[in-house]
Protein backbone atom coordinates (compact mmCIF):
# COMPACT_ATOMS: atom_id res chain seq x y z
CA UNK A 1 0.00 0.00 0.00
CA UNK A 2 1.11 3.39 -0.61
CA UNK A 3 -0.47 5.40 1.39
CA UNK A 4 0.58 6.61 5.37
CA UNK A 5 -3.35 6.10 6.64
CA UNK A 6 -1.84 8.16 9.68
CA UNK A 7 -2.91 10.95 7.89
CA UNK A 8 -6.46 10.22 7.43
CA UNK A 9 -9.32 10.47 10.09
CA UNK A 10 -12.43 8.28 10.28
CA UNK A 11 -15.52 9.15 12.31
CA UNK A 12 -18.23 6.63 13.21
CA UNK A 13 -21.89 8.09 14.44
CA UNK A 14 -24.71 6.13 15.80
CA UNK A 15 -27.52 7.72 14.45
CA UNK A 16 -28.60 9.63 11.16
CA UNK A 17 -29.06 12.95 12.97
CA UNK A 18 -25.48 13.13 14.43
CA UNK A 19 -24.62 12.05 11.03
CA UNK A 20 -25.96 14.70 9.19
CA UNK A 21 -24.52 17.66 12.35
CA UNK A 22 -21.11 15.79 11.41
CA UNK A 23 -21.64 15.86 7.43
CA UNK A 24 -22.10 19.79 8.03
CA UNK A 25 -18.84 20.71 9.92
CA UNK A 26 -16.13 22.54 7.88
CA UNK A 27 -14.18 20.75 5.98
CA UNK A 28 -16.55 18.41 4.82
CA UNK A 29 -16.60 14.97 5.71
CA UNK A 30 -16.40 12.21 2.72
CA UNK A 31 -18.81 9.52 3.16
CA UNK A 32 -17.54 6.05 3.24
CA UNK A 33 -19.94 2.97 2.43
CA UNK A 34 -18.70 0.09 1.11
CA UNK A 35 -15.24 1.08 0.39
CA UNK A 36 -14.79 -0.34 -2.83
CA UNK A 37 -13.94 2.65 -4.67
CA UNK A 38 -12.01 4.62 -1.85
CA UNK A 39 -10.36 1.57 -0.52
CA UNK A 40 -8.58 1.28 -4.27
CA UNK A 41 -7.52 5.00 -4.35
CA UNK A 42 -6.22 4.28 -0.63
CA UNK A 43 -3.86 1.26 -2.03
CA UNK A 44 -2.83 3.89 -4.73
CA UNK A 45 -1.66 6.99 -2.48
CA UNK A 46 -5.20 8.52 -4.31
CA UNK A 47 -7.87 8.73 -1.85
CA UNK A 48 -7.55 12.81 -0.85
CA UNK A 49 -6.70 13.50 2.80
CA UNK A 50 -9.00 14.23 5.15
CA UNK A 51 -12.18 12.92 7.26
CA UNK A 52 -14.43 10.24 6.24
CA UNK A 53 -17.50 9.37 7.90
CA UNK A 54 -18.18 5.46 8.43
CA UNK A 55 -21.85 5.49 6.81
CA UNK A 56 -22.03 1.49 8.13
CA UNK A 57 -21.92 3.21 12.07
CA UNK A 58 -25.46 4.72 11.05
CA UNK A 59 -28.59 2.18 11.67
CA UNK A 60 -31.06 3.95 9.44
CA UNK A 61 -28.77 3.49 6.16
CA UNK A 62 -28.61 -0.25 7.15
CA UNK A 63 -32.59 -0.65 6.88
CA UNK A 64 -33.46 -3.81 4.75
CA UNK A 65 -34.93 -2.99 1.15
CA UNK A 66 -38.73 -1.73 1.44
CA UNK A 67 -40.99 -2.41 -1.20
CA UNK A 68 -44.23 -0.31 -1.13
CA UNK A 69 -47.57 -0.76 -3.64
CA UNK A 70 -45.66 2.48 -5.78
CA UNK A 71 -41.88 2.18 -4.99
CA UNK A 72 -39.00 0.37 -4.09
CA UNK A 73 -36.46 1.93 -1.90
CA UNK A 74 -32.98 1.24 -1.70
CA UNK A 75 -31.40 2.22 1.15
CA UNK A 76 -27.69 3.90 1.89
CA UNK A 77 -25.85 0.66 1.89
CA UNK A 78 -28.04 -1.51 0.23
CA UNK A 79 -25.58 -3.64 -1.82
CA UNK A 80 -25.52 -5.83 -4.67
CA UNK A 81 -25.65 -8.88 -3.23
CA UNK A 82 -29.16 -7.26 -1.22
CA UNK A 83 -30.73 -7.05 -4.36
CA UNK A 84 -29.54 -10.07 -6.08
CA UNK A 85 -30.91 -12.60 -3.50
CA UNK A 86 -34.27 -10.58 -2.92
CA UNK A 87 -36.62 -12.07 -4.77
CA UNK A 88 -38.73 -9.33 -5.95
CA UNK A 89 -36.29 -8.48 -8.32
CA UNK A 90 -36.27 -11.00 -10.45
CA UNK A 91 -39.88 -10.13 -11.76
CA UNK A 92 -40.37 -6.74 -11.82
CA UNK A 93 -36.86 -5.26 -12.06
CA UNK A 94 -34.53 -7.95 -13.73
CA UNK A 95 -31.97 -5.82 -14.96
CA UNK A 96 -31.59 -4.33 -11.64
CA UNK A 97 -30.55 -8.02 -10.80
CA UNK A 98 -28.47 -8.24 -14.15
CA UNK A 99 -27.08 -5.45 -13.38
CA UNK A 100 -26.04 -6.78 -9.62
CA UNK A 101 -24.74 -9.86 -11.20
CA UNK A 102 -22.41 -7.99 -13.62
CA UNK A 103 -20.54 -5.80 -11.08
CA UNK A 104 -16.98 -6.76 -9.65
CA UNK A 105 -17.45 -10.90 -8.58
CA UNK A 106 -19.33 -12.14 -5.32
CA UNK A 107 -16.84 -10.68 -2.63
CA UNK A 108 -17.79 -7.03 -4.36
CA UNK A 109 -21.29 -7.60 -4.63
CA UNK A 110 -21.58 -8.55 -0.96
CA UNK A 111 -19.65 -5.21 -0.18
CA UNK A 112 -20.53 -2.54 -2.70
CA UNK A 113 -23.22 -0.39 -2.64
CA UNK A 114 -25.80 1.25 -5.36
CA UNK A 115 -25.74 4.24 -3.34
CA UNK A 116 -21.42 3.69 -3.88
CA UNK A 117 -22.00 3.12 -7.64
CA UNK A 118 -23.86 6.78 -7.68
CA UNK A 119 -21.65 8.86 -5.35
CA UNK A 120 -18.32 7.51 -7.20
CA UNK A 121 -19.83 8.93 -10.58
CA UNK A 122 -17.99 6.79 -12.83
CA UNK A 123 -19.01 6.85 -16.29
CA UNK A 124 -18.14 3.08 -16.02
CA UNK A 125 -20.76 2.31 -13.05
CA UNK A 126 -23.07 -0.54 -13.74
CA UNK A 127 -25.05 0.15 -11.55
CA UNK A 128 -26.00 3.21 -12.46
CA UNK A 129 -27.76 3.08 -15.99
CA UNK A 130 -29.43 0.32 -14.24
CA UNK A 131 -31.51 2.42 -12.27
CA UNK A 132 -31.57 4.73 -14.12
CA UNK A 133 -33.47 3.06 -17.07
CA UNK A 134 -36.05 2.15 -13.99
CA UNK A 135 -36.52 6.21 -13.43
CA UNK A 136 -34.68 6.18 -9.93
CA UNK A 137 -35.12 8.92 -7.91
CA UNK A 138 -32.65 10.33 -4.83
CA UNK A 139 -33.20 11.34 -1.13
CA UNK A 140 -30.79 13.90 -0.53
CA UNK A 141 -30.60 14.43 3.81
CA UNK A 142 -28.66 17.15 5.50
CA UNK A 143 -28.89 19.01 8.46
CA UNK A 144 -31.03 21.47 6.89
CA UNK A 145 -33.81 18.75 5.41
CA UNK A 146 -34.55 16.53 3.11
CA UNK A 147 -35.06 16.98 -1.09
CA UNK A 148 -35.47 14.81 -3.97
CA UNK A 149 -33.49 14.51 -7.77
CA UNK A 150 -33.99 12.44 -10.55
CA UNK A 151 -31.00 10.19 -11.06
CA UNK A 152 -31.16 11.24 -14.51
CA UNK A 153 -30.69 15.28 -13.64
CA UNK A 154 -28.26 14.13 -10.70
CA UNK A 155 -24.61 14.16 -13.11
CA UNK A 156 -23.60 17.63 -14.50
CA UNK A 157 -20.67 16.82 -16.18
CA UNK A 158 -17.29 14.37 -15.53
CA UNK A 159 -17.81 13.76 -11.67
CA UNK A 160 -19.81 16.79 -11.09
CA UNK A 161 -23.10 16.00 -9.30
CA UNK A 162 -25.93 18.21 -8.05
CA UNK A 163 -25.07 16.62 -4.22
CA UNK A 164 -23.36 19.69 -1.95
CA UNK A 165 -20.66 19.05 0.15
CA UNK A 166 -23.14 18.19 3.12
CA UNK A 167 -25.66 15.83 2.47
CA UNK A 168 -25.36 12.69 2.22
CA UNK A 169 -27.60 10.28 -0.39
CA UNK A 170 -29.99 8.53 2.13
CA UNK A 171 -32.29 6.75 0.08
CA UNK A 172 -32.80 4.97 -3.87
CA UNK A 173 -36.66 5.36 -4.70
CA UNK A 174 -37.97 3.66 -7.67
CA UNK A 175 -41.50 3.51 -8.69
CA UNK A 176 -43.13 0.42 -9.37
CA UNK A 177 -42.98 -1.29 -13.00
CA UNK A 178 -46.15 -2.22 -15.14
CA UNK A 179 -44.83 -5.56 -16.38
CA UNK A 180 -46.76 -6.85 -19.66
CA UNK A 181 -45.86 -9.02 -22.65
CA UNK A 182 -45.38 -5.73 -24.54
CA UNK A 183 -42.46 -4.44 -22.93
CA UNK A 184 -39.13 -5.50 -23.16
CA UNK A 185 -35.67 -4.44 -21.24
CA UNK A 186 -32.09 -4.91 -22.51
CA UNK A 187 -29.02 -4.61 -20.66
CA UNK A 188 -25.47 -5.44 -21.91
CA UNK A 189 -22.16 -4.63 -21.11
CA UNK A 190 -18.88 -4.93 -23.31
CA UNK A 191 -16.24 -5.40 -21.37
CA UNK A 192 -12.41 -7.89 -21.25
CA UNK A 193 -14.46 -11.10 -19.37
CA UNK A 194 -17.09 -11.63 -17.11
CA UNK A 195 -16.11 -10.77 -13.76
CA UNK A 196 -13.59 -8.02 -12.62
CA UNK A 197 -13.83 -6.12 -15.96
CA UNK A 198 -15.10 -2.91 -16.14
CA UNK A 199 -17.29 -1.78 -18.73
CA UNK A 200 -16.29 -0.45 -22.20
CA UNK A 201 -19.87 -0.04 -23.38
CA UNK A 202 -23.28 -0.63 -22.04
CA UNK A 203 -26.42 0.21 -23.33
CA UNK A 204 -29.09 -0.42 -20.65
CA UNK A 205 -32.72 -0.15 -22.79
CA UNK A 206 -36.69 -0.54 -22.32
CA UNK A 207 -39.39 0.30 -24.39
CA UNK A 208 -43.33 -0.66 -24.72
CA UNK A 209 -45.33 -1.36 -27.39
CA UNK A 210 -49.32 0.44 -27.34
CA UNK A 211 -51.24 -0.07 -29.32
CA UNK A 212 -49.88 -2.95 -30.61
CA UNK A 213 -46.37 -2.35 -32.18
CA UNK A 214 -46.27 1.46 -31.93
CA UNK A 215 -43.28 2.16 -29.39
CA UNK A 216 -45.33 3.81 -26.03
CA UNK A 217 -42.58 4.29 -23.55
CA UNK A 218 -38.56 4.46 -23.88
CA UNK A 219 -35.74 4.70 -21.99
CA UNK A 220 -31.93 4.39 -23.56
CA UNK A 221 -29.19 4.78 -21.18
CA UNK A 222 -25.84 4.94 -22.31
CA UNK A 223 -22.69 3.93 -19.87
CA UNK A 224 -18.88 4.07 -20.17
CA UNK A 225 -19.44 6.32 -23.26
CA UNK A 226 -20.10 10.01 -22.29
CA UNK A 227 -18.20 11.42 -19.30
CA UNK A 228 -21.44 10.25 -17.29
CA UNK A 229 -24.12 8.05 -17.17
CA UNK A 230 -26.18 9.18 -19.86
CA UNK A 231 -29.73 9.19 -20.79
CA UNK A 232 -30.37 9.80 -24.83
CA UNK A 233 -33.68 11.65 -24.49
CA UNK A 234 -33.64 13.49 -27.51
CA UNK A 235 -33.64 10.06 -29.24
CA UNK A 236 -36.14 8.54 -27.34
CA UNK A 237 -38.22 11.32 -28.12
CA UNK A 238 -37.75 10.61 -31.48
CA UNK A 239 -39.08 7.10 -31.36
CA UNK A 240 -42.05 7.71 -29.82
CA UNK A 241 -44.74 6.48 -31.69
CA UNK A 242 -43.56 4.76 -34.46
CA UNK A 243 -43.15 1.36 -35.62
CA UNK A 244 -40.18 -0.41 -35.38
CA UNK A 245 -38.96 -0.61 -38.77
CA UNK A 246 -35.33 -1.82 -40.68
CA UNK A 247 -35.48 2.35 -41.44
CA UNK A 248 -36.04 3.60 -37.96
CA UNK A 249 -33.24 0.97 -36.89
CA UNK A 250 -31.05 2.52 -39.37
CA UNK A 251 -31.96 6.43 -37.92
CA UNK A 252 -31.65 5.65 -34.42
CA UNK A 253 -27.98 3.83 -35.42
CA UNK A 254 -27.08 6.71 -37.15
CA UNK A 255 -28.53 9.41 -34.26
CA UNK A 256 -26.51 7.54 -31.91
CA UNK A 257 -23.61 7.66 -34.15
CA UNK A 258 -23.39 11.44 -33.94
CA UNK A 259 -24.92 12.33 -30.64
CA UNK A 260 -22.71 10.52 -28.45
CA UNK A 261 -19.38 11.99 -27.74
CA UNK A 262 -17.44 8.76 -26.66
CA UNK A 263 -14.29 9.29 -23.99
CA UNK A 264 -10.87 8.10 -25.26
CA UNK A 265 -9.06 6.19 -21.67
CA UNK A 266 -7.06 3.28 -20.67
CA UNK A 267 -9.82 0.85 -21.51
CA UNK A 268 -11.05 1.70 -25.33
CA UNK A 269 -10.87 4.72 -27.87
CA UNK A 270 -13.85 6.62 -29.02
CA UNK A 271 -13.98 5.31 -32.69
CA UNK A 272 -14.43 2.02 -31.30
CA UNK A 273 -16.95 3.26 -28.26
CA UNK A 274 -18.95 4.86 -30.85
CA UNK A 275 -19.35 1.77 -33.09
CA UNK A 276 -20.09 -0.78 -30.20
CA UNK A 277 -22.51 1.77 -29.41
CA UNK A 278 -24.43 1.60 -32.21
CA UNK A 279 -24.80 -1.95 -32.53
CA UNK A 280 -25.91 -2.33 -29.21
CA UNK A 281 -28.50 -0.36 -30.19
CA UNK A 282 -29.42 -2.08 -33.54
CA UNK A 283 -29.62 -5.13 -31.86
CA UNK A 284 -31.41 -3.74 -28.86
CA UNK A 285 -34.23 -2.62 -31.34
CA UNK A 286 -34.17 -5.85 -33.50
CA UNK A 287 -34.65 -7.58 -30.47
CA UNK A 288 -37.10 -5.37 -29.07
CA UNK A 289 -38.90 -6.31 -32.18
CA UNK A 290 -38.52 -9.89 -32.35
CA UNK A 291 -39.39 -10.89 -28.74
CA UNK A 292 -42.12 -9.08 -27.72
CA UNK A 293 -45.52 -10.78 -27.88
CA UNK A 294 -48.08 -8.87 -28.54
CA UNK A 295 -51.47 -8.74 -26.36
CA UNK A 296 -54.55 -7.42 -27.19
CA UNK A 297 -56.70 -6.97 -23.53
CA UNK A 298 -54.62 -4.15 -21.67
CA UNK B 1 -5.51 10.45 14.09
CA UNK B 2 -6.29 8.53 17.40
CA UNK B 3 -7.06 5.01 17.57
CA UNK B 4 -9.85 3.22 17.73
CA UNK B 5 -11.26 0.72 20.39
CA UNK B 6 -12.75 -2.24 17.71
CA UNK B 7 -13.95 -5.33 18.90
CA UNK B 8 -15.13 -8.37 17.04
CA UNK B 9 -15.17 -12.07 17.12
CA UNK B 10 -12.85 -14.24 14.79
CA UNK B 11 -13.01 -17.56 14.55
CA UNK B 12 -15.21 -18.02 18.04
CA UNK B 13 -13.01 -15.67 19.65
CA UNK B 14 -13.39 -12.22 20.99
CA UNK B 15 -10.57 -9.93 19.42
CA UNK B 16 -10.28 -6.46 20.77
CA UNK B 17 -7.52 -4.09 20.35
CA UNK B 18 -7.01 -0.73 18.87
CA UNK B 19 -6.57 0.40 15.48
CA UNK B 20 -6.67 3.48 13.36
CA UNK B 21 -10.50 2.90 12.00
CA UNK B 22 -9.12 3.12 8.27
CA UNK B 23 -6.86 0.19 8.71
CA UNK B 24 -7.05 -2.47 6.43
CA UNK B 25 -9.02 -5.95 8.24
CA UNK B 26 -6.39 -7.49 5.92
CA UNK B 27 -3.62 -5.98 7.57
CA UNK B 28 -5.56 -5.98 11.22
CA UNK B 29 -5.86 -9.90 10.99
CA UNK B 30 -2.39 -10.83 9.40
CA UNK B 31 -0.18 -7.86 12.08
CA UNK B 32 -2.02 -7.50 15.18
CA UNK B 33 -3.80 -10.81 15.35
CA UNK B 34 -1.22 -12.42 13.85
CA UNK B 35 -3.23 -14.83 11.72
CA UNK B 36 -1.00 -15.10 8.56
CA UNK B 37 -3.30 -17.15 6.37
CA UNK B 38 -5.52 -15.02 5.05
CA UNK B 39 -3.27 -13.25 2.00
CA UNK B 40 -2.46 -10.23 0.24
CA UNK B 41 -2.06 -10.88 -3.77
CA UNK B 42 -3.07 -7.11 -5.20
CA UNK B 43 -4.45 -4.91 -2.50
CA UNK B 44 -6.99 -3.68 -4.97
CA UNK B 45 -10.25 -5.50 -4.56
CA UNK B 46 -9.34 -8.17 -7.81
CA UNK B 47 -7.92 -11.16 -6.77
CA UNK B 48 -9.77 -12.17 -3.72
CA UNK B 49 -6.77 -13.96 -2.00
CA UNK B 50 -7.62 -11.78 0.88
CA UNK B 51 -11.18 -13.13 1.39
CA UNK B 52 -12.98 -13.75 4.58
CA UNK B 53 -16.05 -14.37 5.86
CA UNK B 54 -17.79 -10.86 7.61
CA UNK B 55 -20.68 -12.68 9.62
CA UNK B 56 -20.23 -15.69 7.29
CA UNK B 57 -20.39 -13.89 3.97
CA UNK B 58 -17.08 -13.54 1.39
CA UNK B 59 -15.73 -10.10 1.33
CA UNK B 60 -11.89 -8.49 0.59
CA UNK B 61 -10.29 -8.19 3.81
CA UNK B 62 -8.40 -5.44 1.84
CA UNK B 63 -11.27 -3.32 0.86
CA UNK B 64 -13.03 -3.26 4.84
CA UNK B 65 -11.37 -0.37 6.97
CA UNK B 66 -11.12 -2.64 10.52
CA UNK B 67 -14.31 -0.08 12.03
CA UNK B 68 -16.34 -1.58 9.89
CA UNK B 69 -16.03 -4.63 11.29
CA UNK B 70 -16.44 -3.51 14.78
CA UNK B 71 -18.86 -5.85 16.66
CA UNK B 72 -18.99 -8.32 13.56
CA UNK B 73 -17.88 -12.05 13.17
CA UNK B 74 -15.01 -13.12 11.00
CA UNK B 75 -14.13 -16.37 10.07
CA UNK B 76 -10.53 -17.30 8.58
CA UNK B 77 -8.86 -20.07 6.70
CA UNK B 78 -7.62 -20.87 10.43
CA UNK B 79 -11.41 -20.99 11.69
CA UNK B 80 -12.64 -23.80 9.08
CA UNK B 81 -12.01 -26.84 10.85
CA UNK B 82 -13.40 -28.06 14.06
CA UNK B 83 -12.12 -29.63 17.21
CA UNK B 84 -8.64 -30.86 14.79
CA UNK B 85 -11.17 -31.90 11.89
CA UNK B 86 -10.61 -30.35 8.59
CA UNK B 87 -13.53 -28.64 7.15
CA UNK B 88 -14.97 -31.00 4.12
CA UNK B 89 -14.01 -28.38 1.69
CA UNK B 90 -10.48 -28.37 3.20
CA UNK B 91 -10.22 -32.16 3.04
CA UNK B 92 -11.77 -32.01 -0.89
CA UNK B 93 -8.83 -29.39 -1.82
CA UNK B 94 -6.32 -31.82 -0.44
CA UNK B 95 -7.74 -34.73 -1.66
CA UNK B 96 -8.32 -33.22 -5.43
CA UNK B 97 -4.88 -31.23 -5.70
CA UNK B 98 -6.42 -27.70 -5.19
CA UNK B 99 -3.88 -26.21 -4.28
CA UNK B 100 -0.18 -25.68 -5.86
CA UNK B 101 1.42 -22.46 -4.33
CA UNK B 102 -1.61 -22.32 -1.86
CA UNK B 103 -1.18 -18.52 -2.16
CA UNK B 104 -4.98 -18.64 -3.50
CA UNK B 105 -6.45 -21.53 -1.52
CA UNK B 106 -7.48 -19.46 1.39
CA UNK B 107 -9.80 -17.22 -0.55
CA UNK B 108 -10.68 -19.90 -2.62
CA UNK B 109 -11.60 -22.38 0.36
CA UNK B 110 -13.42 -19.32 2.14
CA UNK B 111 -15.62 -18.72 -1.12
CA UNK B 112 -16.33 -22.01 -2.25
CA UNK B 113 -17.76 -22.72 2.05
CA UNK B 114 -19.78 -19.89 1.77
CA UNK B 115 -21.34 -20.97 -1.66
CA UNK B 116 -21.74 -23.96 -0.26
CA UNK B 117 -23.96 -22.73 2.53
CA UNK B 118 -25.52 -19.86 0.78
CA UNK B 119 -26.16 -21.19 -2.60
CA UNK B 120 -28.35 -17.97 -3.30
CA UNK B 121 -25.21 -15.87 -3.80
CA UNK B 122 -24.38 -16.99 -6.93
CA UNK B 123 -25.42 -19.60 -10.46
CA UNK B 124 -22.82 -21.66 -10.90
CA UNK B 125 -19.60 -22.63 -9.13
CA UNK B 126 -17.51 -20.46 -11.71
CA UNK B 127 -20.05 -17.52 -11.00
CA UNK B 128 -19.29 -17.99 -6.87
CA UNK B 129 -15.15 -18.33 -7.45
CA UNK B 130 -14.72 -15.79 -10.39
CA UNK B 131 -13.33 -13.43 -7.78
CA UNK B 132 -11.01 -15.56 -6.48
CA UNK B 133 -8.13 -15.76 -9.22
CA UNK B 134 -5.22 -18.53 -8.90
CA UNK B 135 -1.96 -17.70 -10.65
CA UNK B 136 -1.10 -21.69 -11.09
CA UNK B 137 -4.05 -21.89 -13.03
CA UNK B 138 -5.21 -24.80 -11.22
CA UNK B 139 -9.06 -24.26 -11.85
CA UNK B 140 -9.73 -27.68 -13.32
CA UNK B 141 -9.06 -29.04 -9.87
CA UNK B 142 -10.18 -26.44 -7.65
CA UNK B 143 -13.89 -27.12 -9.28
CA UNK B 144 -13.35 -30.85 -9.28
CA UNK B 145 -12.57 -30.53 -5.23
CA UNK B 146 -16.30 -27.71 -4.87
CA UNK B 147 -18.17 -30.49 -6.24
CA UNK B 148 -16.35 -33.71 -4.25
CA UNK B 149 -16.90 -31.34 -0.98
CA UNK B 150 -20.49 -30.71 -2.28
CA UNK B 151 -20.85 -34.55 -3.00
CA UNK B 152 -19.60 -35.52 0.76
CA UNK B 153 -21.46 -32.90 2.41
CA UNK B 154 -24.77 -33.80 1.13
CA UNK B 155 -27.20 -35.66 2.99
CA UNK B 156 -28.97 -37.01 -0.23
CA UNK B 157 -31.82 -37.49 1.87
CA UNK B 158 -33.72 -34.36 0.16
CA UNK B 159 -34.77 -33.35 -2.90
CA UNK B 160 -35.25 -29.76 -2.25
CA UNK B 161 -32.10 -29.03 -5.06
CA UNK B 162 -31.20 -26.18 -2.73
CA UNK B 163 -27.56 -26.31 -3.01
CA UNK B 164 -25.65 -26.70 -6.35
CA UNK B 165 -24.89 -30.10 -7.38
CA UNK B 166 -27.25 -31.61 -5.07
C1 LIG C 1 -12.25 -5.33 -8.03
C2 LIG C 1 -13.32 -4.32 -8.28
C3 LIG C 1 -14.21 -4.52 -9.31
C4 LIG C 1 -15.23 -3.60 -9.55
N1 LIG C 1 -16.09 -3.83 -10.58
C5 LIG C 1 -17.06 -2.93 -10.85
C6 LIG C 1 -17.95 -3.16 -11.93
O1 LIG C 1 -17.88 -4.19 -12.61
N2 LIG C 1 -18.89 -2.22 -12.17
C7 LIG C 1 -19.00 -1.09 -11.41
O2 LIG C 1 -19.89 -0.28 -11.66
N3 LIG C 1 -18.18 -0.84 -10.37
C8 LIG C 1 -17.21 -1.74 -10.08
N4 LIG C 1 -16.34 -1.50 -9.04
C9 LIG C 1 -16.45 -0.23 -8.30
C10 LIG C 1 -17.27 -0.27 -6.99
O3 LIG C 1 -17.35 -1.58 -6.49
C11 LIG C 1 -18.69 0.27 -7.16
O4 LIG C 1 -18.67 1.57 -7.70
C12 LIG C 1 -19.47 0.29 -5.83
O5 LIG C 1 -20.82 0.47 -6.11
C13 LIG C 1 -19.02 1.36 -4.87
O6 LIG C 1 -19.80 1.28 -3.69
P1 LIG C 1 -19.15 1.39 -2.24
O7 LIG C 1 -20.24 1.31 -1.26
O8 LIG C 1 -18.06 0.41 -2.09
O9 LIG C 1 -18.56 2.87 -2.32
P2 LIG C 1 -17.43 3.65 -1.52
O10 LIG C 1 -16.09 3.27 -2.01
O11 LIG C 1 -17.66 3.59 -0.05
O12 LIG C 1 -17.79 5.13 -2.02
C14 LIG C 1 -17.77 5.48 -3.39
C15 LIG C 1 -18.10 6.96 -3.55
O13 LIG C 1 -19.45 7.23 -3.19
C16 LIG C 1 -19.54 8.21 -2.18
N5 LIG C 1 -20.64 7.85 -1.31
C17 LIG C 1 -20.85 6.64 -0.73
N6 LIG C 1 -21.99 6.67 -0.01
C18 LIG C 1 -22.52 7.91 -0.14
C19 LIG C 1 -23.70 8.55 0.38
N7 LIG C 1 -24.58 7.91 1.17
N8 LIG C 1 -23.93 9.83 0.04
C20 LIG C 1 -23.06 10.48 -0.78
N9 LIG C 1 -21.94 9.94 -1.30
C21 LIG C 1 -21.67 8.66 -0.97
C22 LIG C 1 -18.19 8.18 -1.49
O14 LIG C 1 -17.89 9.39 -0.86
C23 LIG C 1 -17.27 7.87 -2.65
O15 LIG C 1 -16.99 9.03 -3.37
C24 LIG C 1 -15.33 -2.42 -8.74
C25 LIG C 1 -14.44 -2.23 -7.69
C26 LIG C 1 -13.43 -3.17 -7.44
C27 LIG C 1 -12.50 -2.97 -6.31
S1 LIG D 1 -5.50 -8.69 -1.98
FE1 LIG D 1 -7.57 -8.24 -1.63
S2 LIG D 1 -8.46 -8.81 -3.48
FE2 LIG D 1 -6.37 -9.02 -3.94
S1 LIG E 1 -2.37 -22.36 -6.15
FE1 LIG E 1 -0.96 -20.82 -6.68
S2 LIG E 1 -2.27 -19.13 -6.96
FE2 LIG E 1 -3.65 -20.73 -6.84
Amino acid sequence: MRTNIAEYSMISCGSLVQALEAMDQTPNPIPFAGGTDLMVYLHFGKLPIGTYLNLHSVPELRSKIEITDQEVILHGLTTYMDVYTHSFFKSEMPILQQAASVVGAIGIQTRGTWVGNIGNASPAADGVPALMLYDADLVLASRQGQRRVFLADYYQGYKKTVRLPNELILEIRIPRQKINTNSFVYYRKVGERNAQAISKVLLAARLEFWPSQTIKDIRIVYGSVMPYTYRMKKLEQHLLNQHITPQLIAEAVHWVGHDLKPIDDIRSNAKYRRKVAQNLMEEFLTQAQANVVFSEGK
Amino acid sequence: MDLQKITFRINGQVWQGQVHPMKRLLDTIREDIGLKGTKEGCGEGECGACTILLDGIPVMSCMVPTCQADGHEITTIEGLESQGQLHVMQKAFLQEGGAQCGICTPGMILSATAYMQHPEIAQTWANALSGNLCRCTGYTKILAACSSAQKDSCCHHCDSKTTPDC
